[in-house]
């Protein structure tokens, strides 16, 4: 199909070859609920849509009144479900509807049926259509780094299609650009949990604590490295709980001042609560932080709450539960 | 992004995620400082849901929607669920003629299909004869949807397909084994390293979806298999010092997300691990959490404390950085029950004043955040959202929550919703029965 020859505006009932067809109207009954006041362009177009769904024709000009209702509405995905059949009906070119899909997409990157054609074009493509889906996703990604749809498709493609070399150091990319980036460290788990590539989430587990130890004392009130670092134990506590690394990164942000503490503590108070024996050093550094000193008593845990209670107040109720979960 | 972070991480230049929080918060913050700036008296009237300008906004759009709409077509059902909330109309259904549609587009999305069953629900409490035929209707293509959502289309199931599925088959009374089998599984596949559910596996954790993983668990009775733990964590981080909730990690505040994250804490508050009554059978009057000391907390705090608004004070440098110091406190009294455990996880009152602040337009509506404009999606979350907060202390749906439960005055309260399916609770339980015979 070629793009120059779609910019005609001529609508079905003008055209020649469509008069052997009866448009068939919109029927919402007599009281329809929300109607929308469509212009007669959309109504013309979508009574010919209509027809041509109902009697099943997959012909080049149906192709042709998709892509027509597709330019009004391309959230329409019985529109395009019908355009994924004449495609197969057709045999059509596989590739050049990528070409198609990806100029639709550019004004609408994040509709939910723009990105399952992209989908289903990509898997009957094959592992060939790989490279051309992650530049596709980067060049959205480029746009609007956190892109929901866009990164699912690249999980998808990278799962499905493969394609995972330059992965990790594009998320490292993305990183460097904005290590507040969540989806970026989301996408950097999938890749050390899923790459065929790599070892897997123990093996990558040493490398891992190091880069997200650095992220996290370059900016300690940023909460997606926090996350993550509590993520590459997932399922395996006691490696946790007993990796130094993490309470001497804890001890470090929580006797540096003008800090936010409001991770390291949560950190230690999960932490504890998975058994944990807190260094000394670490409890006179959650002392000093606690504005009550005749609580000293109490254990590090509550002590922890009742600081959290002050110095992260948005989520008092939160600690005054957490408290109430503590054992003893 | 609290804070300003270690002096190394100073130097570095302000991320993009960074300067957009920024921009964010300071408008927020204005509209707070503005507020705590004016006399009481004023303080109440902004306060107030400008309910009437509501529901002339709402009913403007059931009537007719512009060309513009368009672009939600295919989907044009879904629009009346933002209009069941808060009242209903007379407006019915004519689900013969929308079964017919139906049948033509019979791969129609989930969750349009359970906006139908929103309309369904909201017209039964107008006139329920008239339903029965439609309700046949409605019975045989939601039979037949689920069925097809399990015959698996690649890529289009997600989160948001296993929550619309189930939640419908639960009200149509055709939830069974068969249609749970395999969606438990799935939705704990979601749960991501976060604590939060994402789209699909491997996605990154997002309020939507965690709201849907979570109902759609509960409605199979497995949501013990969760981590909820962490997922607990993972959605009391996303509230921020604008005092909304944000959907993902370091992302935005928007209203949308009062529903969305807030109804997390109205599903879990009900849950038996929580303390909750859990959610019951069908024919079981769903009982609240109960907090018997509610009443006698008045005396813990100042009536006068009602009304004060959650301003984070500046800092010194007074600019793009956070204006809540990370130690300071926030100048808000808050009312706690001596059961800690039946509280709400979250700040109830907070995200009211957002969504009343914020999202609420004077001229009626409700918006994503201040600078954006309002919408009908919007408007029905906020106000979801806002139901949520105030009934988050509640007994149970009789009993009326206390005014210290209500930013603003008394007559700010909205009708309570079941958080399972938002929609209106009265609405469901009629529902629910009517179904239940069939």
């Amino acid at each position: 199909m070629n793009w120059e020859e779609d910019e005609e505006k001529l609508l079905p009932s003008q055209r020649p070859e469509w008069s052997d067809v009866s448009p068939l109207p919109q029927d919402d009954g007599p009281n329809p609920v929300v109607p929308i006041a469509y212009k007669p362009e959309f109504a013309e177009t979508m009574d010919y849509f209509r027809a041509v769904y109902r009697a099943d024709e997959r012909s080049p000009r149906a192709l042709q009144l998709t892509h027509q209702a597709i330019l009004l509405n391309p959230g329409n995905y019985t529109v395009w479900h019908f355009r994924r059949l004449i495609l197969e009906t057709l045999s059509k070119d596989l590739q050049q509807e990528l070409d198609y899909v990806s100029k639709i997409a550019e004004k609408n990157s994040k509709n939910y049926q723009i990105w399952h054609h992209r989908r289903w074009l990509a898997e009957k493509l094959g592992p060939d259509a790989a490279g051309r889906e992650l530049k596709f996703t980067e060049k959205i990604l480029s746009g609007d780094a956190k892109n929901y749809h866009a990164w699912s498709h690249r999980q998808w493609v990278l799962q499905s299609l493969g394609g995972w070399d330059d992965e990790l150091e594009y998320c490292h990319q993305l990183l460097e650009e904005d290590i507040f980036n969540n989806s970026a460290w989301n996408q950097r788990y999938f890749i050390i949990t899923k790459s065929p590539l790599l070892g897997g989430l123990q093996a990558m587990r040493e490398s891992e604590v190091k880069y997200t130890v650095a992220a996290i004392l370059a900016n300690p009130e940023n909460e997606s490295p926090w996350r993550y670092l509590r993520g590459l134990y997932k399922d395996d506590p006691k490696s946790w709980i007993h990796d130094p690394q993490v309470s001497t990164l804890c001890l470090k942000v929580l006797t540096s001042s003008g800090t936010n503490h409001v991770f390291a503590l949560s950190t230690v108070l999960d932490l504890l609560s998975h058994g944990l024996q807190p260094s000394r050093e670490l409890r006179e550094a959650v002392d000093t932080l606690n504005p009550n000193s005749s609580s000293t008593k109490d254990s590090l845990g509550n002590t922890i709450c009742s600081v959290l209670e002050h110095a992260d107040a948005m989520r008092v109720n939160y600690w005054r539960w957490r408290k109430s979960q503590l054992i003893v | 992004m609290e804070g300003e972070g270690t002096a190394t991480g100073r130097q570095r230049r302000a991320t993009a995620s960074q300067l957009d929080q920024w921009t964010v918060q300071d408008q927020v913050f204005k509209i707070y400082g503005a507020f705590a700036s004016i006399p009481r008296s004023a303080q109440s009237v902004i306060l107030e849901l400008q309910r009437d300008k509501h529901v002339e906004y709402l009913t403007r759009g059931l009537q007719q929607l512009g060309p513009s709409f368009v672009v939600l077509d295919a989907k044009c059902v879904l629009l009346p669920s933002s209009f069941d909330l808060g009242f209903a109309t007379g407006s019915c259904t004519q689900l013969l003629y929308l079964g017919n549609q139906l049948t033509m587009n019979w791969r129609i999305m989930p969750s349009t299909f359970l906006a139908v069953v929103r309309i369904q629900m909201v017209a039964m409490g107008v006139d329920q004869g008239r339903q029965v035929a439609e309700t046949f209707a409605l019975y045989w293509i939601g039979r037949r949807m689920v069925a097809v959502l399990w015959m698996h289309d690649a890529g289009e199931i997600d989160v948001r397909a296993c929550y619309t599925a189930i939640s419908v088959a639960s009200i149509l009374n055709i939830l069974d084994d068969e249609l749970a089998k395999g969606v438990g599984n799935y939705i704990l596949s979601c749960q991501t390293y976060e604590g939060g559910i994402a789209g699909e596996p491997g996605s990154e954790a997002h309020g939507g979806y965690t709201f849907c993983g979570l109902a759609a668990m509960v409605l199979i009775n497995q949501a013990n298999s969760l981590d909820l733990a962490s997922l607990i964590d993972w959605v009391a981080f996303r509230q921020g010092v604008e005092c909304g909730f944000q959907g993902r990690t370091n992302k935005l505040v928007d209203g949308c997300y009062s529903f969305w994250q807030g109804g997390v804490f109205a599903l879990l508050q009900r849950l038996p691990a929580f303390g909750g009554e859990g959610f019951g059978t069908s024919d079981v009057e769903v009982e609240w959490v109960s907090d018997s000391t509610s009443e006698g907390d008045d005396e813990d705090r100042d009536s006068s404390d009602d009304n004060e608004a959650l301003h984070p004070e500046p800092d010194q440098e007074g600019h793009q950085s956070s204006s809540h110091s990370p130690e300071s406190s926030t100048a808000v009294h808050i009312h706690h029950s001596r059961h800690n455990q039946l509280e709400p996880l979250f700040h109830t009152m907070a995200l009211q004043q957002y969504i009343v602040l914020c999202s609420q337009e004077q001229e009626g509506g409700f918006r994503d955040k201040p600078g954006k404009a309002r919408d009908y999606y919007h408007t029905c979350y906020c106000l979801s959202g806002l139901s949520v907060c105030q009934y988050s202390r509640s007994k149970n749906e009789n009993s009326p929550p206390l005014p210290t439960s209500v930013l603003g005055p008394y007559s700010n309260l909205l009708e309570p919703i079941h958080p399972l399916y938002n929609v209106v609770s009265r609405q469901y339980h009629d529902a629910r029965e009517f179904f239940s015979k069939y």
